[in-house]
């Protein structure tokens, strides 16, 4: 008997298919119509990102069969190859890509997605803001924008100071909302879980909501300022529409110095927690080092994008063969 | 029992949580951008029913539970207990008034139910969606009411009262969906 499934066939119905492919021709019209550069930049690449909560796909390359193999990595990003374009005199640009990562697998992610991500030369953050606010209201035209401090969403909805609180008191407020068993040094891991579990419901009801101003804790690769009250805070935002992370953008760090001194922290980080280590991108601290003009950029998730405007919350809905049936 | 990542937790799973079977009721990976991927579930405790949540590292692990829904047929009630036999073992087991709960309502005898066992025990029974059950008591049937609206109690040989057309007389055999403890037809 043939025991033929239904594993064959597209999850995504056609007619959001289609939606999705009129999106993607909005958006590059958008960025055609502002004269930034469409481009591409390797999947599979030598190094591999650094942030050690993101684990890269490994994958072994042999330029003969079965022989002199070397590993490359699919990319979990296109920030470092952007840069290096943006260290070359690209200009503004955007790419819309594939990108991978390990474990990401749930209702909202499949560990293979579509990114997209642009960057602005001599573009403040916020006006990047702005930017990001025209595209979305292309396609999603009825949201109430709105923008708080990572302070004042945590002020307001917990009545604590993210930037100073310590990891026993944030553990501490997060028991108090959530039923866990584990134990953490880490601040920004509770941070973390209160946004994720606390916060973000509670921005379902509050639109498209720009959230600023990370502790520096978080940076990643944004620039570190200091607020109105003294504190080191990520040139950071984040982008919420109905509770769900989309996009996330950075005042970009351009200190080639300061970028190899956060490969090295998320190095020891990795060892600390023992996560696995992976070649860090000598590349793009030798491209900063020639120089990168001071830009902003941001991420979006095209799939959660297609989501929202599709008002569904699976991605299977959007991605015609999800990871299960890939 | 295996121990049971989060990456294998779905719904349905089975597992023991602060010494209780509980089963998975909704599974959610949540990984902000940056962050740790945490995993949040929804579960519902086997023995007392109660529903909550939990959230666990990725990676961590959990006991799995040995509980086991089987589908079994209902024999008699003692008077304390409610036993039920498995049709392809002959085996037999007896539910007691805690496991049983409401069901005991539907139970009518030779209906096959699906019997949870926890260790071997059982923990709960589910009755079967729809039941047809005999009314053993219920005021006189008005004739030529079928089209009226209009209900009435009526007692079921289970001991089960539901509401029911003013029409159905003492003696009738009535579906019912157990889902809602509803009157749904004549059988």
């Amino acid at each position: 008997m043939n025991l033929m499934t239904e594993q064959w066939r597209a999850t995504a119905p056609v007619e959001n298919l289609r939606r999705r492919a009129e999106i993607l021709a909005q958006i590059r019209a958008f960025f055609a119509q502002r004269d930034v550069l469409e481009v591409e930049t390797p999947l599979m690449t030598q190094a591999a990102v650094s942030d050690p909560y993101i684990d890269t796909i490994e994958c072994r390359y042999h330029p003969v069969p079965e022989q002199q193999e070397s590993a490359r990595y699919l990319q979990s990003s296109p920030e470092y190859a952007m840069k290096r374009l943006l260290c070359s005199g690209s200009g503004a640009i955007y790419q819309i890509c594939k990108a991978f990562r390990n474990g990401e697998s749930g209702k909202r992610h499949n560990p293979e997605f579509t990114m997209l991500e642009w960057y602005r030369p001599d573009m403040s953050l916020s006006q990047l803001m702005d930017e990001v606010q025209a595209l979305v209201s292309l396609v999603l035209k009825k949201l109430l924008w709105q923008r708080f401090s990572y302070g004042e969403l945590f002020q307001r909805f917990l009545q604590i100071n993210p930037y100073r609180a310590t990891a026993a008191e944030l553990a501490a407020i997060t028991r108090q909302h959530i039923e866990l068993e584990f134990e953490d040094d880490n601040r920004d891991n509770w941070l973390n879980l209160l946004m994720s579990h606390v916060i973000e419901p509670q921005l379902t009801e509050l639109g498209a909501v720009f959230v600023y101003d990370y502790p520096a804790s978080q940076a990643a690769l944004a620039r570190v300022s200091q607020n109105a009250e003294g504190d080191a805070v990520a040139s950071r935002f984040e982008l919420f529409i109905g509770g769900v992370e989309v996009a996330n953008g950075y005042h970009e760090l351009t200190d080639a110095a300061e970028q190899a001194r956060r490969f090295q922290q998320n190095i020891q980080q990795r060892a600390e927690e023992g996560l696995p280590q992976r070649p860090t991108d000598q590349l793009l601290v030798d491209a900063l080092q020639a120089g990168m003009p001071d830009c902003s950029g941001v991420a979006m998730g095209v799939d959660r994008l297609v989501m929202l405007v599709l008002e569904t919350d699976r991605i299977d809905q959007v991605i015609a063969l999800p990871f299960p049936r890939a | 029992m295996a121990n049971y990542s989060t990456n294998q937790f779905k719904n349905g799973l089975k597992v023991m949580i602060d010494g209780d079977p509980c089963s998975m009721v909704d599974v959610e990976f949540v990984k902000p951008g940056k962050g740790q991927a945490f995993t949040r579930v929804k579960l519902k405790n086997l023995m007392s029913g109660r529903t909550w949540e939990r959230t666990f590292k990725s990676g961590d692990s959990v006991e799995g539970a040995d509980v086991m829904d089987t589908d079994m047929e209902y024999l008699y009630n003692d008077g304390e207990m409610w036993h039920f036999m498995d049709p392809n073992t002959y085996e037999q087991v007896a539910a007691d008034q805690t496991a049983i709960g409401d069901t005991h309502l539907w139970l009518k005898e030779q209906d096959v139910c699906q019997v949870t066992l926890f260790n071997g025990n059982p923990i709960s029974v589910t009755p079967p969606n729809f039941v047809e059950l005999q009314v053993t008591e219920t005021d006189p049937g008005l004739k030529g009411d079928t089209a009226q609206g209009g209900s009435k109690p009526a007692t079921l040989q289970s001991g089960a009262v539901v509401r029911v057309p003013l029409f159905i007389e003492e003696g009738e055999v009535l579906k019912i969906d157990t889902r809602t403890g509803e009157y749904v037809s004549r059988a």
